[in-house]
């Protein structure tokens, strides 16, 4: 299949220091601020996330990671092909302001389950969503307050994001 | 990898990758039991049936706790209270069972093979929970990750397995196994009570528990199982105790780091001394909290696999 390329290392990285000043804009009170990186391209961005944080304010933003398997809604169709991750949140999410960071936003259905997820760790005072990519066919009513690129896409088409981390190189990709 | 199995029967027909995949999915699990909400939605709306014509504690509570951590909806039978005792047989008592929908049934019987008779007329899915002296998987699988989480490997460790190897299907899955993955086993007891000619599993055979006890980086105890002897097949339990107990002299002997296991329950004074059993190099209890966390993954899998 055809491929494109969406954003090269530099974009990436702009675009996740954009979307820091967005957060450090909107969130003036950073003593309850937390990030959750959804497993596992999430969890990276989030790290990245946090050291963007850490350079323009010079404090570090708590963080965890949450992996949303047991928490699907197609363990049935899709059971045999779920390899579960690690959960690790170690602090109290009671009243915590978190900013959940995903890779790619599409159903809304990976969001749904994290955010269940987050909800049997306690009450935060509020979540908000943060992705690198949204790319439409929403299919549950959710909307995220962070977007580093909207990409109308076709059902047929993918969007792969391929980070340093796990992949050797940064670069977002169309298939 | 993907799994694709639908029933846990033994580690005979697992291969080392399937295994390696049950423990890494188990660590996943392990965390659960430390939250708030000790629950996952993972198996909502499944049925799963803890079918035990044996006596258990421990495996049977291990099971239905896991099961109810995933949010299972569970129901448990057992022998004595069983159309069994009324004449019914096993084959009607389990595909009953299976026309009130249950998908998984975890099946304990004093006869070796019967989960396998069961699982190939049944739709539901089944986990062997013990059957006789053949297999015991689960509790292998605990004591192979918590040999792993204690040890950070386990390719090339030497485990000693002390006791009745004749009757125990727990020695039997272990050495199917740790085998499997590369470590080193050997088989400790009277020549009464190891089976002829199990060499052919890879395993080394010795009958003196002293001239082990310093090379070996687990030493694993199993209980007398005085249910399954039909014939005195040694002198006394003082004789026993003495040759192949674990005392506070023989514990003396051990690399600093040697685990101290059981699968449970203990005959205290027997098997091990009280000193031995509670002690720092015992890790008896990690193996109960771990039974949670690897049977909450052999469940997800099996049951909570693709229709």
């Amino acid at each position: 299949m055809e491929k494109s390329k969406l954003m090269d290392a530099q974009t990436l990285s702009r675009t996740l220091m954009r979307i820091s000043h967005e957060i450090l804009e909107r969130n003036k009170d950073l003593s309850n601020l937390v990030l959750i990186g959804i497993q596992t391209r999430g969890t990276h961005l989030a790290k990245r996330i946090q050291k963007n944080l850490s350079t323009i304010e010079g404090i570090k933003i708590p963080m965890g990671y949450l992996d949303i398997s047991l928490y699907r809604d197609d363990l049935n169709q899709k059971g045999a092909e779920i390899k579960v991750q690690k959960t690790e949140i170690s602090f109290d999410l009671n009243g915590k302001n978190i900013i959940l960071v995903d890779d790619v936003l599409f159903s809304g259905r990976t969001i749904r389950a994290a955010i269940d997820e987050l909800m049997d760790f306690g009450r935060p005072e509020r979540i908000q969503l943060a992705v690198l990519i949204d790319r439409g066919h929403r299919e549950l009513p959710i909307r995220p307050d962070y977007v580093g690129k909207n990409v109308p896409t076709s059902l047929k088409e993918e969007i792969q994001l391929f980070l340093t981390e796990v992949d050797g190189k940064d670069e977002v990709e169309l298939r | 990898m993907k799994w694709n199995r639908k029933h846990l029967l033994g580690l005979e027909d697992l291969s080392q990758e399937e295994i390696e995949y049950i423990l890494k999915t188990a660590e996943s699990f392990k965390d659960i039991s430390i939250r708030p909400i000790k629950k996952v939605p993972a198996l909502r709306g499944k049925t799963i049936a803890t079918v035990f014509f044996e006596p258990s504690t421990r495996t049977r509570t291990s099971f239905e706790l896991a099961a109810k951590r995933l949010s299972a909806d569970t129901l448990s039978i057992t022998a004595i209270a069983s159309s069994v005792v009324k004449g019914e047989s096993l084959k009607d008592t389990v595909r009953n069972l299976e026309a009130l929908k249950v998908d998984c049934m975890i099946v304990r019987h004093e006869c070796s093979g019967v989960p396998h008779l069961i699982s190939r007329y049944l739709e539901a899915s089944v986990v062997n929970a013990g059957d006789g002296s053949h297999e015991h998987p689960t509790q292998a699988l605990v004591d192979l990750f918590t040999i792993l989480e204690k040890k950070k490997t386990l390719e090339g460790l030497k485990v000693v397995i002390v006791g009745d190897i004749l009757h125990s299907r727990v020695a039997r899955s272990n050495i199917f196994g740790m085998t499997k993955l590369r470590m080193n086993v050997q088989v400790v007891g009277p020549r009464t009570l190891i089976p002829k000619e199990i060499e052919r599993l890879g395993v080394s055979v010795s009958h003196r528990l002293d001239d082990v006890i310093p090379e070996a980086d687990v030493l694993m105890f199993l209980r007398i199982q005085s249910e399954r002897q039909k014939k005195n097949l040694f002198p006394s339990l003082r004789e026993y105790s003495e040759n192949y107990g674990m005392s506070i002299q023989r514990l003396k002997n051990t690399k600093p780091d040697c685990l101290i296991m059981h699968p449970g329950p203990i005959n205290r004074g027997i098997e091990l001394a009280s000193e031995v059993a509670d002690g720092p190099q015992s890790v008896i209890l990690d193996q109960v909290t771990n039974g949670l966390a690897v049977r909450m993954a052999v469940l997800f899998l099996v049951a909570g696999g693709g229709e």
